[in-house]
């Protein structure tokens, strides 16, 4: 039961990331690439009936996990009470930006928001590297100070820094020079799935321009995702414990170096819909290897005093888990069948869509 | 400690006080939404599909805000309530679970279909998506509110050693006696809103003799829902929740109803102001016997007050439950009382020309929500000390690591932030409804 609750949590994430990530990258273009109005505006229809949707996978996870694993909940949610209250705001304003920049017809409206729209997909980008990043380094869970746990075992609070900005400190906080490394691998990583996003739904004048750009892109990544591992191994020397003991996992690293390939040959690719699948597959298996590393741990203390939340022992009582499997799975089928039916309505380019 | 759980609190109000401002409308107005909808479907009149567009508009501007102000308020329970989570998140977090999973998805995506998709849909359709964006609202009342319930009255659960709250029974949780009186009540109450802000926007276009046809189907639409649920939400639906305060939270009762001493045939207090010092009502106008009849369906029986319970468990704030509790009661008075004056009118066909009654619905708008407000101050502090009632006190479930600085901070950035999106709010609104329902072309 845990086993499965584990990964319908992590396939969730994993569609928030797949879907709504690509939205943020979106996002990110809309930034800094996009040129005129009318590039802005195929960029907004290209996400414009979908990100709400998206966005509910988050909410959803969070639910799932409220409920499958209620201490890992309590206590990541309180001990990173400050980037979280962050990335509430910055959703809200990244939801507002988009939805409100074209109610009214002024170029001030219009840039204000467009800013308000970009800075925050980009922050939430660093912001979800930077929470992936805690996870895998692991957080002083009760506070261990000199030998003494301030707080109950599954409690702590993580300041957004410490005065050396090193993982390898007894009270880590949110950046650090780890978590930076993954925040850049995050923010890269999502700029080049929202562009193929983009290429994959409209027929902007973009297009051309983002497929040099992601080749680019590109190669910061793959120097990004090399770093990161080096960068793994010192933070975490237990890393690769489970690969060793269950040698399959290394599929995971494997099609992840092999969508990194593809990628660049974006340009080469036949079909729009191809760079999308090559990046969502990278993310797929980014995924996938990080849980392989992972498990069964959910949140890795960093102390001696007190044991790492795992699926086991932050999970809930067995009654709740199983009724809960019913109607997950029932809700899972409706939530398939919406989604098949909205991207079929929508199949296609977006250019002309038209919102009233 | 102290102010810890201070700031705590005040944030969680004051985030969950202007996130509830925006599902009010949508819950009512999706429904009237649909109604539009379903005429044009049936009599092919532009009239009806013009105004559901139109309304349609209101409603993603609302939506928006309802979105992201939905997702602090989840994200809250771990964030700031983590004990409670930890305790109790077996339970709750199974319904708010359901919840996203059921009700969020449903909304959200047939939202974006209606609103982007009118073109490449059949008419009948369209009238479909926006029946399940309804649904969806719907649904999505009813988990949180199953939510809300246990709180306020657990049912279908065991206690561990160790004080987790484990589900042992799933049923009760939508079986749960508090819930449906509260669900329907609250529903229609959202369906007052709705009917309030149309016949108001109606009563604006009448008294600017712009957009005639539009004001008199508003004010029509609007008038007959407005009395059908003002009436609906005291009777039996405010009546029914009434007795679940009365049988499982008696002291809530004798609080709200400001009833200090235990007494037979006791009165209900109309107006008045209750003095902490003296443990009375000061100034007050009371209705004899009324309190017993109410509540025991007899004009003598015996109803406890404050004075019969330990002062421990009394709720922590009377007078702001008591005036919560009374202006809801009052206001929903008002309402039955303005709503049936209107209909009058309206049947005698002089409604659209009673140029002061036309001014008393457009100003009668905000005060739905205000009601609306102080009927969850009634139910929140009417819980208070407890967060899981007679179970969980409040102090017992907050996050201990997060410390008054951070949750000051926070809360006030969430003060301004939410300030700013109030005025962009009103604003865009207004533009709306300025541009009026004749623009649009169907
Ligand atoms: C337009 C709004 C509105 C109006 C006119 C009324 N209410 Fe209400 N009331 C609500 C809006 C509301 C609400 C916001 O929807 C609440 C909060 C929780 C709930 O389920 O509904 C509520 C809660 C609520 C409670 C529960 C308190 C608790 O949980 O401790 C009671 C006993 C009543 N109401 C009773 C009444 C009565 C007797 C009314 C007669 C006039 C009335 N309400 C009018
Ligand atoms: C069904 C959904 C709701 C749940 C699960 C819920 C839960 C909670 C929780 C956990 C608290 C903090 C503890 C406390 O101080 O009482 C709280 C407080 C509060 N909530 Fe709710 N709430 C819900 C809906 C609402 C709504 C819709 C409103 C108002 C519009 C509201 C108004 C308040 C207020 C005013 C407080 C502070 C009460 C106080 O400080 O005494 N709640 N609620
Ligand atoms: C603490 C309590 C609450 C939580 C955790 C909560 C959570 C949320 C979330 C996450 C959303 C955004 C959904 C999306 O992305 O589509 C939302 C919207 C919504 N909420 Fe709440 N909410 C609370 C209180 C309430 C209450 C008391 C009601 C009504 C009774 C309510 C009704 C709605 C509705 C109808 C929506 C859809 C958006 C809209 O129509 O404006 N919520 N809520």
């Amino acid at each position: 039961m845990e086993i499965f609750w584990s990964i319908v949590l992590v396939f969730m994430l994993t569609m928030f990331i797949l879907l709504d990530g690509a939205d943020m990258g979106a996002g990110i273009i809309h930034l800094f690439v996009a040129k005129n109005e009318d590039e802005k505006q195929r960029i907004i229809r290209a996400i414009g009936p979908f990100w709400d949707g998206n966005e509910v996978w988050l909410i959803a996870a969070g639910g799932v996990m409220f409920f499958a694993f209620p201490t890992l909940y309590a206590s990541a949610f309180s001990g990173f009470y400050l980037p979280l209250i962050m990335v509430l705001w910055l959703l809200i304003f990244r939801a507002i930006g988009l939805e409100f920049r074209n109610l009214v017809a002024n170029n001030l409206w219009k840039t204000a928001w467009d800013k308000a729209f970009g800075w925050a997909s980009l922050l939430l980008t660093v912001f979800l590297g930077a929470a992936l990043g805690n996870v895998v380094r692991g957080v002083n869970l009760g506070m261990v100070a000199n030998g003494e746990a301030q707080h109950e075992a599954i409690y702590f609070f993580n300041p957004l820094w410490n005065d050396n900005f090193s993982p390898l400190n007894d009270h880590p906080g949110i950046l650090d020079w780890f978590t930076v490394i993954l925040s850049l691998v995050a923010a890269v990583t999502l700029t080049i799935h929202g562009a193929h996003w983009i290429i994959f739904k409209t027929q902007s004048s973009l297009n051309q321009r983002l497929k040099k750009l992601v080749v680019r892109l590109n190669g910061v990544l793959a120097l990004l995702v090399i770093l990161s591992l080096f960068a793994w191994l010192v933070v975490r020397p237990d890393a690769l414990d489970n690969y060793y003991q269950h040698p399959w996992l290394w599929i995971f690293p494997l099609l992840m170096l092999l969508a990194l390939g593809v990628m660049f040959r974006v340009p080469a690719l036949k079909k729009d819909w191809q760079p999308f699948a090559v990046s969502s597959l990278f993310i797929i298996s980014a995924f996938g290897s990080t849980a392989g590393a992972l498990f069964p741990n959910l949140l890795p203390s960093r102390n001696n005093h007190f044991p790492s939340l795992t699926i086991y022992n932050a999970s809930a009582d067995a009654y709740g888990l199983e009724v809960g499997l019913i109607w997950w799975l029932i809700a899972l089928v409706l939530v398939a069948a919406y989604f098949f039916y909205v991207h079929k309505i929508f199949a296609g380019k977006m250019d002309d869509v038209e919102y009233h | 400690m102290e102010d810890l759980i201070l700031y705590h609190r005040l944030q969680f109000a004051f985030t969950i006080s202007f996130h509830y401002l925006f599902p009010q409308l949508t819950m009512g107005l999706s429904a009237l939404i649909v109604w539009f909808k379903w005429r044009y479907i049936r009599t092919g009149d532009e009239l009806y599909n013009r105004s559901s567009l139109f309304w349609a508009k209101i409603f993603a501007v609302n939506f928006v805000l309802g979105v992201v102000t939905g997702i602090p308020m989840e994200f809250q329970f771990g964030t700031n309530w983590a004990k409670f989570s930890e305790l109790t998140g077996n339970i709750i977090g199974q319904t708010l679970a359901m919840e996203g999973m059921f009700s969020f998805f449903l909304e959200s995506t047939f939202l974006g279909l209606f609103l982007f998709a009118e073109k490449k849909l059949s008419p009948k359709m369209h009238f479909l998506m926006a029946f399940l964006v309804f649904a969806g609202t719907q649904a999505s009342g009813l988990f949180i509110i199953a939510t809300h319930s246990w709180m306020q009255h657990p049912v279908g659960y065991e206690i561990l050693e160790n004080g987790t709250f484990v589900l042992k029974n799933f049923s009760a949780l939508f079986a749960n006696s508090w819930l449906w009186p509260s669900y329907l009540h609250n529903q229609m109450a959202s369906m007052v809103t709705s009917a309030f802000v149309m016949s108001g926007v109606g009563a604006f276009y009448m008294l600017n003799k712009n957009n005639s046809d539009f004001a008199k189907l508003f004010l029509k639409t609007g008038v007959v829902t407005g009395l059908v649920s003002s009436t609906l939400v005291i009777v039996p639906f405010g009546d029914m929740l009434a007795q679940q305060v009365a049988r499982h939270q008696p002291i809530t009762l004798s609080a709200m109803e400001g009833l200090f001493k235990t007494q037979e045939g006791a009165p209900m207090v109309l107006i008045g102001q209750p003095n902490m010092h003296t443990r009375t009502i000061d100034n007050k106008i009371e209705l004899p016997y009324a309190l017993s009849l109410l509540t025991y369906k007899r004009w003598n029986a015996h109803v406890k007050g404050l004075d019969a319970y330990d002062e421990a468990d009394w709720p922590t704030n009377v007078p702001a439950l008591y005036y919560a509790y009374h202006i809801m009661v009052g206001l929903g008075t008002i309402f039955l009382a303005l709503m049936g004056l209107a209909t009058y009118f309206l049947r005698k066909k002089r409604l659209f020309e009673k140029e002061r009654l036309l001014w008393a619905l457009l100003l009668a708008v905000p005060f739905p929500y205000i009601a609306n407000l102080a009927g969850w101050y009634t139910a929140e502090l009417g819980r208070q000390p407890w967060l899981v009632y007679g179970l969980l006190r409040t102090v017992d479930g907050v996050s201990a690591t997060v410390s008054a600085g951070n949750t000051l901070f926070t809360l006030l950035g969430f003060i301004g932030l939410y300030f700013l999106l109030g005025v962009f709010f009103l604003l865009l609104v207004g533009k709306i409804i300025k541009e009026g329902p004749a623009r649009h072309s169907g």
